[in-house]
């Protein structure tokens, strides 16, 4: 036991940072393998095969106009399932997500109907709704620490039954009245609801946000501090937290970002058909949340990409409307859904552990 | 197994202000903490001073845990007070310790596992670059230090961006004390960073709890080895349900008796006497009750 602490000299000036030195124990990883491990090329290949397959078994997919409505079918889904994944990857869940869209365009339309104000004061007030559905739940997960599973499910319920009961009260009717003859309606319709004709197809708008807000989410995700912490609050929250991230923070503006998403889509969908029907939206959530884990999200959060998701959507819009132009049966639709997350996350999981296997 | 000949190190840097040398950076003041009616931590007095290893030894349930959390932040004291820089402070976040050079390395979650090592290394403290709506961050910039800090502690990785999961036990806490450091951790907190680990590894974390130190930083090192603790210690406090049995110096104490007092050594002392009237039990090997010289602590004197 002679050996004190004085067993370490003073410390040297560093040396000067040669030529590279390394550690040589671990090889570096060939690029497929690299490639393999990010999160969103999995899901790109199985994008791939099911627009290919649908290609071969259903000719009219090969049209542009096709086309054109495939991707509407996938961005409806896929701009919500962007703050999904990001919230997945944050370590949480929302049940509510579906319904919380219905929510959202019901407010919007009854309040401006019933007031007869001009519809941006509903929009608006859709708007601070959402995100006060989207600040209870994650006030609630992060304030209890109940499984955002168990909270959202609550939220779930509430709203699925508030739709209803509260159109019934309001309107005497499951859906809400036509608001398009009222003011702004058509100025607010070629905000959320317009299209464009590209090479003679007509493109709707939400094609391009869901790109635009796909790009934004991949850059916020890997080049912005609040990227960062969305990663390591769901990754290991009490290390993210010791070492100065603003969780509370991180996970409520998380779940307020699904409140936005589904204001959106909410916005969307009243400003297309002119009316909600109140009873909608149950049972999308699961959806959206497919899609995220297909995306290549992991379920338990910490890993994930925004990117992912984009192609998990697309493979879902593909297969909602290849179907019905390949003449089938639509009711397969969820069959396929249930077989493709099955097969997804299989992939990925061997995708991930031949693909970090040294 | 000798008294140490010194106490202090031949390792005083010179960006070390000498007036700093007598003046604790942290202090405890008959620190206390209680939940609800349990008391899990009375009568604490402790302190760090720059360049110096305070080594806080106890079994499990001593009350470790509760006194790091007081001093990082975690918790709040609910006796006594607490000092930093001669000043009384409450902490209600960790981000109000760590803005008082206040930094906490713990043993299990130190890093988060799927994140590469450069993220991790800056986490909650990233670079950034350019005006707001596209300030982004700086990642060649993060990479670079990183390595470099990393290289300047000894530790060499192929590539930072690889998980942090996939470092050894040893690796990912030398990665976190050399991002305290970097950090201008004025105090390092050591939660027990040699328990999960082997030998070799242990000897790897030791060494950079000596660098901390020979950089001027004053370190927290918890631990229940009092081999360990020997090792780098200059100040020694065993704690036993939540109260503070010994606190004594480097010169003060042996490695023995510390190993003794770790082991509950008083306590067994004292029942030496029974423990002979039973059959089977070898007592020679027990120290006497008066061989136990140091100085207890101040809790003694009050309960």
């Amino acid at each position: 036991m002679s050996m004190t602490q004085h067993a370490e000299p003073a410390v040297e000036t560093p040396p000067a940072p040669g030529p590279k030195e390394t550690d040589g124990r671990t090889a570096r990883r060939p690029l497929a393998l690299r490639l393999l491990a990010r999160p969103e090329v999995g899901v790109f290949l199985g994008a791939a095969a099911v627009y290919v397959f649908f290609l071969i078994a259903a000719p009219p997919v090969r049209d542009g106009g096709s086309m054109a409505t495939v991707l509407y079918q996938s961005s409806t889904i896929g701009i919500m399932t962007l703050p999904v994944a990001l919230l997945m990857i944050g370590g949480e869940f929302d049940l509510s997500a579906g319904v919380a869209v219905i929510t959202s365009a019901l407010t919007a339309s009854m309040l401006a109907y019933q007031l007869t104000v001009n519809v941006w004061v509903g929009v608006v007030a859709a708007l601070v709704v959402s995100l006060a559905i989207g600040f209870f739940n994650g006030w609630m997960v992060v304030k209890t620490g109940l499984p955002s599973f168990l909270v959202t499910l609550g939220t779930f319920l509430i709203l699925q039954g508030a739709n209803l009961a509260v159109t019934k009260l309001v309107t005497t009717n499951v859906a809400t009245d036509d608001i398009s003859n009222m003011d702004g309606f058509d100025q607010a319709r070629k905000v959320f609801a317009s299209s464009f004709d590209i090479g003679g197809v007509q493109v709707k708008i939400t094609v391009f946000y869901w790109l635009v807000f796909a790009a934004l989410a991949t850059w916020v995700l890997l080049r912005t501090k609040y990227g960062n912490w969305i990663f390591a609050v769901g990754g290991n929250k009490d290390s993210a937290r010791a070492v100065g991230v603003p969780v509370t923070f991180t996970k409520i503006s998380l779940f307020m970002l699904v409140g936005l998403g589904a204001w959106f889509v909410g916005m969307h969908q009243l400003f297309t058909f002119n009316t909600v029907q109140s009873g909608e939206g149950v049972g999308i959530e699961l959806i959206y949340i497919s899609a995220a884990v297909i995306g290549g999200c992991l379920l338990t959060g910490g890993y994930g990409s925004a990117i992912g998701p984009v192609f998990g959507a697309f493979m879902f819009g593909m297969v909602q409307q290849g179907i019905v132009y390949a003449g089938w049966n639509p009711d397969w639709f969820k069959a396929f859904l249930g077989v493709m997350l099955l097969g997804a996350v299989l992939i990925n999981l061997w995708v991930r552990q031949s693909a970090t296997r040294r | 197994m000798t008294k140490n000949e010194s106490t202090t190190h031949g390792a005083v840097l010179p960006d070390t202000p000498a007036q700093d040398e007598d003046a604790p950076i942290v202090e405890l003041r008959g620190a206390g903490k209680s939940y609800g009616n349990i008391r899990a931590l009375h009568g604490v007095s402790l302190t760090v001073h720059p360049g110096k290893v305070t080594c806080v030894l106890g079994d499990n349930g001593a009350g470790k845990s509760t006194l790091i959390k007081i001093i990082s932040g975690l918790h709040q004291h609910t006796e006594g007070d607490f000092l930093v820089d001669g000043r009384p402070v409450r902490f209600s976040t960790p981000r109000e310790a760590l803005d008082k050079g206040i930094a906490t390395v713990y043993q299990d979650l130190a890093v988060v596992p799927l994140m590469p090592v450069w993220r991790n290394f800056f986490l909650g403290s990233e670079m950034t670059k350019g005006p707001w709506p596209l300030r982004r961050l700086d990642i060649e910039t993060m990479k670079k230090t990183a390595d470099a800090e990393l290289r300047n502690m000894g530790i060499v990785l192929d590539d930072l961006e690889q998980p942090i999961g996939t470092l050894s036990g040893g690796q990912r806490q030398c990665v976190a004390i050399a991002r305290a450091v970097y950090f201008g951790a004025r105090v390092l907190i050591l939660d027990e960073p040699t328990a999960a680990l082997g030998v070799k590894q242990s000897g790897v974390v030791l060494k950079y709890i000596a660098a901390a130190r020979d950089k001027g930083l004053g370190v927290i090192f918890i631990t229940h080895n009092p081999h360990h603790a020997y090792m780098v210690g200059d100040h020694f406090s065993v704690l036993r349900l939540g109260t503070m049995e010994l606190n004594a110096s480097r010169d003060e104490v042996s490695l023995d008796e510390l190993t003794n007092h770790m082991a509950g050594g008083a306590e067994l002392a004292a029942l030496k006497h029974e423990l002979a009237q039973v059959r089977g039990v070898d007592v020679d090997e027990l120290p006497e009750e008066t061989d136990l010289t140091a100085p207890v602590g101040t809790s003694e004197g009050t309960s």
